[in-house]
């Protein structure tokens, strides 16, 4: 393993695989069907007044 | 049947004191431990005493196990004022340097003595003891492992404060930065850190809520990659098995990338990560309606989790680690800049719509000003992770500045605003003591901060210009005593700017104590009484 | 059953959280960290690097244990007002043995990276038991006790055999010798044939020799902490060093 090996893969596939993940994590997130869930879970700390 | 575990534990704990003091390789360790026996040993009687006369017995009302939250409280208090003395200690000590008083108050043991102090003794205790709150309340469920084990967690992490800070002070070091406790230490937190992640875990697994929210997700990344960093960065080999001398397993460039690559995630991930937790619970419930944004911060949690880890070698900056390394930590530390960015706003739109509070809720206030301060220290970072920045900025004051406007601003204020929510709720008081107290405390701490963090930009920049100045016949202008001298007047505002911020932590010591004694001020409310005005929405 | 139900499982259970976050934090420091034990050209090769003779490491003990490197950098940056300043910038070979680094963060007092041989022995002593009456502007604590602090060294050999089983090349000969060795460094006029022979490096012997404290009666914390300091940055040879060489 040597440092050009290593920064050529960076260079490429890895930013390939690291746009791709968070480009799926925006996605997955914003996605339509989860503003209800959000929504409910953003009100947990209400749900108890002890 | 009396319950006399702890009773045990405690006095095996003290046995093993008094013999690891009788075989020690060396005095320094045998001092150690004799104190740690000599802390134990009254502890173990006191227990005992207390089970066999039933003394344990009270339940909480809650449902919920409140005990360790309210002496954590206390705790969090006691070890803020304390670490903001340390503090002020030092700062005396170089304006005024006959202020060091060899051996043990020099500045060199006493500087860990106040990092430490702060970060983990104050961080830390608030940390543990917000989670313990949070937790139960978000998850509806009673810490899991029984009272025994948050018992354990909670006084286990004391004794390491205890074992830590007389270390230094006796010249027990690792001289790794934030990371100074020997390796017998380490192995203790390491202990009950594993204890505190099965406690977390534990009681999320048994909630009666369907989701976890989202504050628990940021304190259980805080434990489990505090338990990662911890170990891998103190792996040492001990010269004997009862002395207090350990050698690090790695040399040289190895040792000093896994020391920063420790070094700033106890940055990100227990003075950020951490205190977002606290952020996201604390900030709701004070301002009473939810998180501006929940679906934000499940990509600020992700986003942040993933970048922090990455930015260590902005600590080595143009040293003789290797250029690759730098870079990546640059580019890294300046992409940083977006989540926290994105949990900034997330935070302060949290009161959109009720902007008001900042004037009428002196908490509110405080709370937004961590945010605010969060927001400025995590854009100074990234700007100081610049190569061309750094060339100017390392080794000087302005990374001390930098760091306060992070300890001070954020985890300091947020930490405040947390504690002066808790204590009414905890001992079951209408309000506490005095809210225009709670106004001064903001005051003094803003002060404070502003002070210390512009005095120490301009000082660190001034050394770094003056390091740097040549003649115009190509020679340097300044010897390094002179850089020194010209920092006394700058030496000086810092210990005031401090000082500012450690009576406010004496005027919220006093405020929660009343406040725990059940007394309410005799005070004109902080705003005039118009409650029946409608809300603007 | 679609993707987008599964997410809820993430959120949902603490376990695939924790490992969820174990792996994303893990990703940064495998990336940085795991290549430089790797990557041959991380450390320069240089000739002269040795470890530390047990009174140096025994000195480097008292810098670690007063918290030197929190006002003192070992670490020369490749500038040129750092290099006027302070000498040849830093090579990562030079901390090659340096368990642990003390490039230190911050320099409330001046890089000490070259300090080896800049200044006289009674000059070290002096300063650092009274800062202030060499240098006025000085902060520095005052580190007399060390004077009158006896040097504990009986154990040297346990201490250069951990150094060992961390990969510092101490040979048995270096270890059954650590206590005569300490004494014969910090003594005038000692037999320092055994002492040369053992710690002569690539044909350099750069071991500073004496009463470091000024005081022949005893071996003190003083003489170890001073014959540390007296050999900071002296072990590189630099006339044989190319530093186009070791670019990387």
């Amino acid at each position: 393993m040597t440092y050009e090996i290593v920064s050529n893969f960076a260079g490429t596939w890895g930013l390939i695989y690291l746009f791709v993940v968070f480009v799926g994590v925006i996605a997955f997130v914003m996605r339509p069907g989860a503003s209800t869930a959000a929504k409910e879970a953003a009100n947990i700390p209400f749900k108890d007044e002890s | 049947m009396k319950n006399y575990s702890g009773t045990i534990v405690l006095a095996l704990g003290t046995l093993l004191a008094v013999f690891a003091a009788a075989f020690a390789h060396d005095d320094l360790f045998r001092i150690h431990a004799i104190i740690l026996a000599v802390h134990l040993g009254p502890a173990t009687i006191y227990v005992a005493r207390k089970v066999a006369t039933g003394g344990f017995k009270e339940e909480d009302k809650s449902g919920y196990m409140d005990g360790p939250i309210r002496i954590g409280v206390i705790l969090t208090v006691f070890w803020g004022v304390i670490g903001f003395t340390q503090g002020v200690l030092i700062a005396t000590a170089l304006a005024w340097p006959e202020f060091n008083l060899e051996p043990w108050f020099n500045f060199g043991r006493m500087r860990p003595l106040h990092t430490s102090a702060v970060i983990f003794a104050f961080g830390g205790t608030a940390l543990m003891t917000t989670s313990f709150y949070v937790v139960q309340r978000t998850c509806q469920a009673r810490l899991w492992g029984g009272n025994g084990l948050a018992w354990f967690v909670f006084w286990g992490y004391q004794i390491f404060i205890l074992m830590a800070a007389t270390g230094y002070l006796l010249g027990i070091t690792q001289s790794r930065e934030y990371a100074e406790p020997e390796w017998y230490v380490d192995i203790w937190l390491t202990i009950v850190w594993v204890a505190y992640l099965v406690l977390f875990l534990g009681t999320l697994f048994k909630r009666k809520e369907p989701h976890i929210y989202v504050a628990n997700w940021f304190y259980l990344a805080f434990i489990v990659t505090i338990a990662m960093l911890h170990v891998v960065n103190n792996l040492a080999v001990p010269v004997s098995f009862l002395g207090v001398k350990s050698y690090s397993l790695f040399s040289g460039v190895q040792d000093a990338m896994t020391q920063w690559w420790y070094g700033h995630n106890a940055v990100g991930f227990f003075l950020t990560a951490g205190f977002l937790g606290m952020m996201y619970y604390f900030m709701p419930k004070q301002a009473e309606r939810p998180v501006f944004s929940y679906r934000l911060s499940i990509v600020h949690f992700w986003s942040l989790i993933f970048l922090y880890i990455w930015a260590g070698p902005h600590h080595l900056h143009y040293t003789a680690l290797p250029d690759w390394t730098q870079t990546l930590g640059m580019a890294f530390s300046i992409m940083l800049w977006m989540p926290s960015w994105g949990g900034m706003i997330n935070g302060l739109m949290t009161l959109s719509g009720a902007w008001d509070k900042i004037r009428t809720d002196p908490i509110i206030r405080m709370m937004v000003m961590a945010i605010a301060f969060y927001g400025m220290s995590t854009f100074e970072g990234p700007v100081m992770s610049i190569k061309a920045v750094n060339a100017l900025s390392h080794y000087t004051d302005w990374t001390i500045g930098h760091v306060h406007s992070g300890a001070l601003g954020w985890v300091g204020m947020i930490t405040f605003g947390a504690i002066y929510y808790l204590t009414p709720k905890l001992w079951g008081r209408k309000q506490l003591y005095s809210m225009r107290m709670v106004n001064w405390h903001f005051w003094f701490a803003t002060l404070g901060i502003v002070t210390y963090a512009a005095v120490l930009w301009v000082a660190g920049i001034t050394q770094g210009l003056m390091w740097k100045e040549y003649d115009p016949q190509g020679f340097l202008v300044y010897s390094f005593a002179e850089s020194v001298a010209a920092l006394k007047p700058y030496y000086i505002l810092r210990f005031i700017g401090g000082s500012l911020y450690l009576t406010g932590g004496l005027v919220m010591a006093w405020n929660v104590y009343k406040t725990i004694k059940g007394d309410v001020r005799d005070e004109k409310p902080m705003v005039a009484v118009t409650s029946n005005a409608q809300p603007a929405e | 059953m679609s993707l987008f139900n599964k997410h809820k499982i993430i959120e949902k259970s603490p376990t695939l959280l924790l490992v969820g976050s174990l792996l994303v934090v893990s990703v940064g420091g495998l990336v940085e960290i795991a290549p430089l034990f790797y990557f041959q050209n991380t450390i320069e090769k240089v000739e002269g690097m040795r470890p530390y003779t047990p009174l140096e490491l025994a000195g480097r003990n008292i810098y670690i244990r007063e918290g030197c490197y929190l006002c003192h950098s070992q670490m020369i940056r490749p500038f040129r007002d750092e290099v006027e300043r302070y000498g040849q910038y830093s090579l990562a070979a030079e901390s090659m043995y340096d368990h642990p680094f003390q490039w230190g963060s911050k320099r409330t007092g001046p890089d000490l990276a070259r300090v080896g041989g800049r200044y006289s022995n009674d000059w070290h002593v002096q300063h650092l038991t009274d800062p202030r009456s060499l240098v006025p502007e000085s902060i520095m604590p005052k580190y007399g006790f060390l004077t009158k602090t006896p040097l504990k060294f009986e154990d040297m050999d346990k201490h250069l055999r951990a150094n060992q089983l961390v990969g510092v090349p101490y040979t048995s000969e270096q270890l059954i010798n650590a206590k005569a060795d300490v004494i014969a460094q910090a003594t005038t006029d000692a037999d320092i044939d055994g002492l040369e022979a053992r710690y002569t490096y690539d044909d350099r012997f750069s071991v500073p020799i004496g009463d470091f404290d000024g005081n022949p009666d005893k071996i003190t914390e003083m003489d170890a902490l001073v014959a540390y300091l007296q050999m900071l940055g002296t072990l590189v040879d630099f006339s044989t060093y190319v530093p186009e060489a070791n670019y990387r």
